[in-house]
Parts: C-alpha cells; sequence; structure tokens
C-alpha cells in the first residue's frame, strides 16, 4: 500500500510543466507513471521481502541450534533423528561437483556456438540458430529432470557399466544443457557489443576471420563473456528440480563422477514440505536458503560487476 | 476496456455465490500421510454417492504435517502411518485436544529387489546391516547371490525422505535404535521407489506393497534366523505373520461426533474396507467374500 501512495506524489510534481489543467488525459498519464513506477520497484521490494521472510525463518537456527564447525564441516545431514545433526558438507560438495561438471561441459559449447552465431553464420542460418536456442531455454526443468531420470540414466548404465546412473555426470549433463542457452545468448550479446569499426581494423590490417575473432573481439568482449559464464553458473546453482531427479539424492562426498550426491536445493525442496513449521529442521533449511541467497547474490552480482567494466574498456 | 475489468469482477464475485449452496453441506478436512493419500481421496470420492450432502477434501504432504494441521485446529481428521510422537502428544495437550486413534487399515512394507535378483528371502538382521550405520553388508555376496548385471555385487540402497512416514517407520521396526546409513537414494515418493529399483539391477528398495509391479521382485522377509520369510500379502499382513506390517491410522480431535464420526463409521463398515482392500492394503478385519 504505501508503496504505491509515495510513488503517486513525486513523479506527479515532477510533472508539473505546463499549468496543471486535470483533465483525463492527466489522469491517464498520472495513472500510467504510478503503475510504470510500482512495476519498476516491485522488483527491489520483491527482493527485499523474500530476504527479510527468509532471514527470520532462518534466525532461530542460526541462534539456536547453528554449530559452524557441525554445519559446514560435517556429513551428516539427520535432521529427523532422535539426535539431530545438521552438517550439510556433503550437500554443498554435491552441488559444487554438480555445477561444476556442468560448467565445463557447457561453457565450451556456449562459447562456441555464441562464436559461430554471432561472427560466422549469415543471413537464415543465424536467425534459425539465434530462436533454437532461445527454444532451448524455454524447456522446463522438470522436463530435463525426466530426461536425465529415463534417457540419461540408461544411457550411463548401458555405456560406463556402472550399478545407477543417477549422479554427478547425469545431472552435470542435464544442467549444461539447461545452462547452455542462457549462456549462448549473453556470450553473443557480449561480442555482438564489440563495435565493428575494431572488426575492419584488424581486416584492414590484413588480419584472418581466425585472427580477427580470437585476437581483437574475444580480448574486447572479455568482461561480457565472464559474466555470461558467471550467470550460467547462477543458473546451475540454483537450479532444483532437474538436479533433485537427475542426482539420485543420497548423502554423499563424491569420489567419481559416477557417485550419487544430492545438492543443497533440492533438499530444501524435498523436505520443506513435509516439515512442521517452526521446528529446527524447518529453521535449518530455511538456513541453507540463506546460503544459497547470499552465494546467487555474490555471484551475479560479480557478474554485473564486469558487465559494467565492459563500458569502461 | 473497462467493461471488460467490470465484468470479470462482476464474475469473481458470482463465482462463490454460486458455489454458496455449499454452505449448508457439511464439509469434512481431511489431511496427512501420502501412504495413505490415494486410499483416502478413494473413500472421499466414494462417500460422495453414499452422503452427497458431505463433502470431504483430502490433501497429502506427509503424516507429520496432517497431525500438525490437527493440533493447530485446521482439519477434522489426520492421516498417518506412524502413531502419534509424545512429543505431538504434549503439543495436542498444550492446546487442550485430546487426539483419538482409529485404526483404518494395514500395510505390509514390502522388500523390493530387480527382477534379475535372484534372491529370495531375507532376514530383518541383513536388512539392518544393509540399511543401518556401520552396517556390514553392502555387496550381493554377503547374502550369497550374484545378480546379473549389478557392477561389483554392489548393494545400491533406496530409501526415502527423512521425513516420511515410511522412512520413520523402517528405522524403528528394522533398525532400532540404529541410524540409517549415509549414502543411499533417497526418493520422494513410495512409487519412485519401486519404479529407481525397477531400473537398477544392483538395487533394493522398500514400499508400500500397494505399489507391486511386475518390474520387481518382491522379498519374502523374515523375523529372525531360522525363522522362515513370509511372503507380504493382505492376509501375511492382518495376521502379524509379516513382520513389517505396520498399522494406518486416521487421528480426530476428541471423540469425534456428527459427520465426522459417520465418516469413520463408514470408512471402517465393511463398504469402506473394501475401497482400502482395492488399493492394495489390508484391512482392519478380514472381509467376507463381496
Amino acid at each position: 500500500m504505501s508503496t504505491q501512495d509515495r510513488p503517486s506524489g513525486s513523479p506527479g510534481d515532477a510533472a508539473a510543466g505546463p499549468p496543471d489543467r486535470r483533465d483525463l488525459a492527466w489522469y491517464v498519464d498520472m495513472g500510467v507513471r504510478v503503475l510504470v513506477f510500482a512495476g519498476g520497484i516491485s522488483a527491489i521490494v520483491f527482493i527485499f521481502g523474500i530476504f527479510v521472510f527468509i532471514g527470520k525463518e532462518g534466525l532461530g537456527f542460526l541462534t539456536g541450534p547453528f554449530r559452524p564447525g557441525e554445519f559446514f564441516g560435517s556429513t551428516a545431514w539427520r535432521p529427523t533423528s532422535d539426535y539431530p545433526t545438521y552438517g550439510i558438507l556433503a550437500l554443498m560438495a554435491g552441488t559444487a561437483s554438480v555445477t561444476g561438471l556442468a560448467m565445463l561441459l557447457a561453457v565450451p559449447f556456449s562459447l562456441g556456438a555464441a562464436i559461430y552465431i554471432a561472427e560466422f553464420a549469415r543471413g537464415r542460418t543465424r536467425e534459425t540458430l539465434k530462436v533454437l536456442v532461445e527454444l532451448l531455454a524455454a524447456v522446463p526443468s522438470v522436463v530435463w529432470g525426466f530426461v536425465g531420470l529415463t534417457v540419461v540414466n540408461p544411457a550411463i548404465i548401458s555405456v560406463f557399466d556402472v550399478p545407477v546412473g543417477l549422479g554427478v555426470l547425469n545431472s552435470g549433463i542435464i544442467l549444461g544443457l539447461m545452462a547452455t542457452p542462457i549462456m549462448t545468448t549473453l556470450a553473443e550479446d557480449a561480442l555482438k557489443a564489440v563495435p565493428d569499426t575494431y572488426r575492419e581494423a584488424a581486416e584492414a590490417m590484413g588480419a584472418s576471420r581466425l585472427q580477427v575473432v580470437v585476437r581483437v573481439v574475444l580480448p574486447a568482449a572479455r568482461n561480457g563473456l565472464v559474466a555470461a559464464v558467471l550467470l550460467g553458473v547462477g543458473r546451475g546453482f540454483g537450479e532444483t528440480m532437474a538436479v533433485l531427479m537427475a542426482s539420485g539424492h543420497s548423502i554423499n562426498v563424491p569420489t567419481s563422477v559416477f557417485d550419487s550426491v544430492r545438492a543443497l536445493t533440492a533438499t530444501i525442496a524435498a523436505e520443506l514440505g513435509e516439515t512442521a513449521d517452526g521446528s529446527d529442521h524447518y529453521r535449518a533449511l530455511f538456513t541453507i536458503g540463506i546460503l544459497l541467497f547470499v552465494v546467487t547474490f555474490a555471484i551475479n552480482l560479480t557478474a554485473d560487476l564486469f558487465l559494467r567494466g565492459r563500458g569502461r574498456r | 476496456m473497462n467493461r471488460a475489468l467490470a465484468a470479470a469482477l462482476a464474475l469473481c464475485l458470482l463465482v462463490p455465490a454460486c458455489g454458496g449452496r455449499s454452505s449448508n453441506r457439511a464439509a469434512i478436512q481431511n489431511k496427512g500421510s501420502d501412504t495413505l493419500v490415494n486410499v483416502a481421496q478413494a473413500w472421499a470420492e466414494r462417500y460422495r454417492d453414499v452422503k452427497p450432502e458431505v463433502a470431504v477434501s483430502v490433501t497429502g504432504g506427509g503424516s507429520g504435517v496432517g497431525i500438525s494441521a490437527l493440533i493447530n485446529g485446521n482439519v477434522e481428521i489426520a492421516n498417518s502411518s506412524r502413531s502419534l510422537k509424545d512429543s505431538e502428544r504434549a503439543q495436542a495437550k498444550a492446546k487442550g485436544i485430546e487426539p483419538v486413534e482409529f485404526v483404518v487399515g494395514h500395510d505390509a512394507l514390502a522388500v523390493y529387489v530387480h527382477r534379475s535378483n535372484p534372491l529370495e528371502s531375507i532376514t530383518l538382521a541383513q536388512l539392518a546391516e544393509i540399511y543401518g550405520e556401520g552396517g556390514k553388508i553392502a555387496r550381493w555376496e554377503d547374502l550369497g547371490v550374484t545378480v546379473p548385471g549389478a557392477e561389483g555385487g554392489k548393494i545400491v540402497r533406496v530409501s526415502r525422505q527423512n521425513n516420511s512416514g515410511t522412512y520413520e517407520y523402517f528405522k524403528e521396526a528394522v533398525l532400532g535404535k540404529r541410524e540409517y546409513a549415509l549414502g543411499s537414494l533417497d526418493m520422494q515418493g513410495s512409487k519412485d521407489v519401486v519404479d529407481l529399483v525397477a531400473r537398477t539391477p544392483g538395487s533394493i528398495g522398500f514400499s508400500g506393497l500397494a505399489y507391486e509391479s511386475d518390474k520387481v521382485r518382491v522379498l519374502k522377509v523374515s523375523g529372525g534366523e531360522g525363522k522362515p520369510g513370509v511372503a507380504p500379502t493382505v492376509s501375511t499382513a492382518l495376521d502379524g505373520t509379516y513382520p513389517i506390517a505396520r498399522p494406518l491410522f486416521m487421528y480426530t480431535r476428541g471423540q469425534p461426533a456428527g459427520e465426522v464420526r459417520a465418516y469413520l463409521d463408514w470408512i471402517l463398515s465393511d463398504a469402506g474396507q473394501r475401497i482400502i482392500q482395492d488399493k492394495g492394503y489390508a484391512p482392519v478385519r478380514p472381509l467376507g467374500g463381496r
């Protein structure tokens, strides 16, 4: 309520150009201004609201049964035991290994695709490719999870002759596929932002197309590319449903890519629905939520700083 | 534009008004165990034919969720696949509620393996060594069998998420005081356990008997060394010879009266019990022929 009352005053004052004639057009104008303003700040309001909510719910754990050594150093996540322990080391290892492998697979593909689309493809090919990449981004994550469960799982079992196909490799492949379209689109934007004069200058010096790309365009777009990769990492880090389905959901510090693991996000998704409100377990899950929020925020902020840096170079 | 908005608003106001008729219908809220949710749904649907003026709405969420909703006064009936914990009784008492327990059926917790697995029977002690912390059985050879297609003979343990009633019951009945060993594949639902076992040659998992399919094999379970293995069926769950069969509960706030009482009476009648039997669970007493 209050957020809507405040802005209605200030943009009104700013609009005082010609003498105020409060006719229909003025009211329409005013209404649209308020709407746009509310839309603009709603994102901030929501983020802040979410942060306050998660913080409030998790605080009871941080001031209660939280022991940093156990929380970050123990693999024993047994929140429903008679003697509960809340160790998230294995969950962090799960998230890190899956995201890491996903990036290892996805970064070369998406940078390659972005370079091809931005620098080499022309006309129809280029437009078709762009549409296809964007289409890939629109596949819901539960569908990706289903693919992991029913296609990648048996494939891994038969190709590598391992007992279970649900694990780091499976979810890494799935997450890689999910992160690729986003990273490709962002990386392509970064490459497109390099002024054509750079390319023309390089060509005028007799550089081949490959030399133009490798020596001129890529270095100039470096910050944008780093940001693209970081946002891909954020995507992988926060993904829940597909990882829940493809990782095996097993508390385990992985020693090989075939091991089943469990991600932080998947743990929240799996357990929060059946936890009594206000219990220690419930609050511990929100504390994991705070951790996820902080890390994702840091990743996005870093990406943003790199993007801002692009202009100054 | 404005007219469309007004029409939409009017519609919003009208729709609940149309449904206003339901206000003189009795409503029973029923929530809890995921093991029971399919049966509870079937009961609610069938009850509509018996008493159209009573609307029973069923939601899942887990035994703990249903019980806390009962304690908070949000539901009339809580479904649970485990009995009330002492802490929950104390919570209820603090709110002046005396939960009353009704056994509405029994569920045999079946132990599933892949259909290529030659194992016939397993003891509770062996199950505890497989699932318990510090357990000594990690390979199928330890049980005297080799499973084709299971690399290294490693036993892949399939379990449930740590707040399901099934997880709690298995821990209590099989592991006793022991903790679960970490590193099992913790599935979200009873059906997911059976699906994963069906796809994974070296795996073992536990889930309700109602989820049996021809893609998996169900092991006989023996209560101890030397005792014969018993196959889980409706009758062995009912007479108590199958060692890991559990009662399924409904809890009410105090002694039920009126429509809630009538609904529970109907559930416990032959008509209601036939429905739970059709869903693959054991009724509270042997039922005569149809």
